[in-house]
């Protein structure tokens, strides 16, 4: 199975990428865009076949290394 | 004095500061590779500037889990002085040496120029040779230097006098206009609890030698010699 790991950015900490893609898109003339929010999507084939270990696994991961949870929240998602 | 400078794939400023190490203490350090399975005895742990695997992921998230970071944390914890510079500063924060973490500069660009720095504390192996209040002119080279912390960790930090350097104006004033990348309350460098671990963002080992255009760096380097020697 699949595990898909969004991180975003916590509410609060200042996302200068984001208010640059914000800016970009305005002077593309998108109007209407209030703010922007970036982060990364992560996706991990996994070997484990029961969901409860592979989510706990993964969950494991994002605490150890695919967030920083100082300024980064994480969900995961298990697909197939 | 023996140094260590640990080297991880991607750094880049291990000669400089092996150079201005073996210029304050007539002793040259040794680099050693991250992946070599033992860390050598040594007074100092150097993690120096550079860009270790690639920036990948967040800076300095893939370095502090190398094999390597839990040897030098095993040494820190037992007191042995400890230096990130840079990226150096990165790994720390995010092996949780050190608290916080540095984000892309506010003004999203690579700077590259000397700033100026003020002495916060001189209470420390590191910063004795300064005088609080010091202005210092030290050079930066950061695409992420801006350091964040919740506002519980920033105020311990200055309350327990945590805070080693802060950006400022060149006539000394601890402001906006001197915040060279958004830095929260302009930290440029921390140490952790003990004072013996310490996190900079600029560069002082490039600030060693007129002809680099500054010496603001090497009463940093004398003061570790000293203590160390």
């Amino acid at each position: 199975m699949k595990a898909r790991v969004h991180i975003t950015l916590k509410s609060g900490v200042l996302d200068p990428q984001g208010k640059a893609i914000a800016h970009a898109l305005g002077s593309l003339g998108f109007a209407g865009v209030d703010d922007v929010r970036q982060g990364k999507f992560i996706e991990i084939k996994l070997t484990e076949q029961d969901r409860g270990k592979a989510e706990a696994a993964v969950k494991q991961m994002c605490e150890k290394l695919l967030a920083n949870t100082v300024i980064e929240n994480y969900t995961v998602e298990l697909v197939g | 004095m023996k140094a260590a400078v640990i080297v991880f794939p991607g750094s880049n400023r291990e000669h400089d500061v092996v150079d201005a190490l073996n210029r304050a203490s007539g002793s040259k350090p040794q680099l050693v590779w991250h992946g070599e399975g033992t860390l050598p005895k040594a007074d100092l742990i150097v993690l120096p500037g550079g860009f270790s695997y690639g920036d990948y992921l967040r800076t300095g998230a893939i370095a502090a889990h190398s094999p390597i970071m839990r040897e030098v944390k095993a040494r820190a914890d037992k007191g042995t002085p400890v230096i990130g510079i840079c990226n150096g500063f990165q790994v720390l924060c995010e092996s949780g040496l050190l608290p916080g973490v540095l984000l892309r500069n506010a003004a999203l660009k690579f700077i590259c120029r000397n700033v100026d720095l003020k002495v916060e504390n001189s209470d420390s192996l590191f910063t004795r040779r300064y005088n609080p209040g010091d202005v210092l002119s030290v050079p930066v080279a950061h695409g992420d230097g801006n350091y964040f912390a919740d506002n519980e960790t920033l105020d311990r930090l200055e309350g327990e006098g945590r805070v080693a350097f802060r950006y400022c104006t060149a006539e000394g004033a601890v402001t906006a206009e001197g915040n060279a990348n958004g830095s929260a309350r302009n930290i440029a460098g921390i140490f952790n609890a003990r004072k013996n671990v310490l996190g900079m963002m600029p560069h002082p080992e490039n600030a060693t030698d007129p002809r680099l255009g500054s010496t603001s760096g090497k009463p940093l380097f004398d003061a570790i010699a000293e203590a160390l020697a």
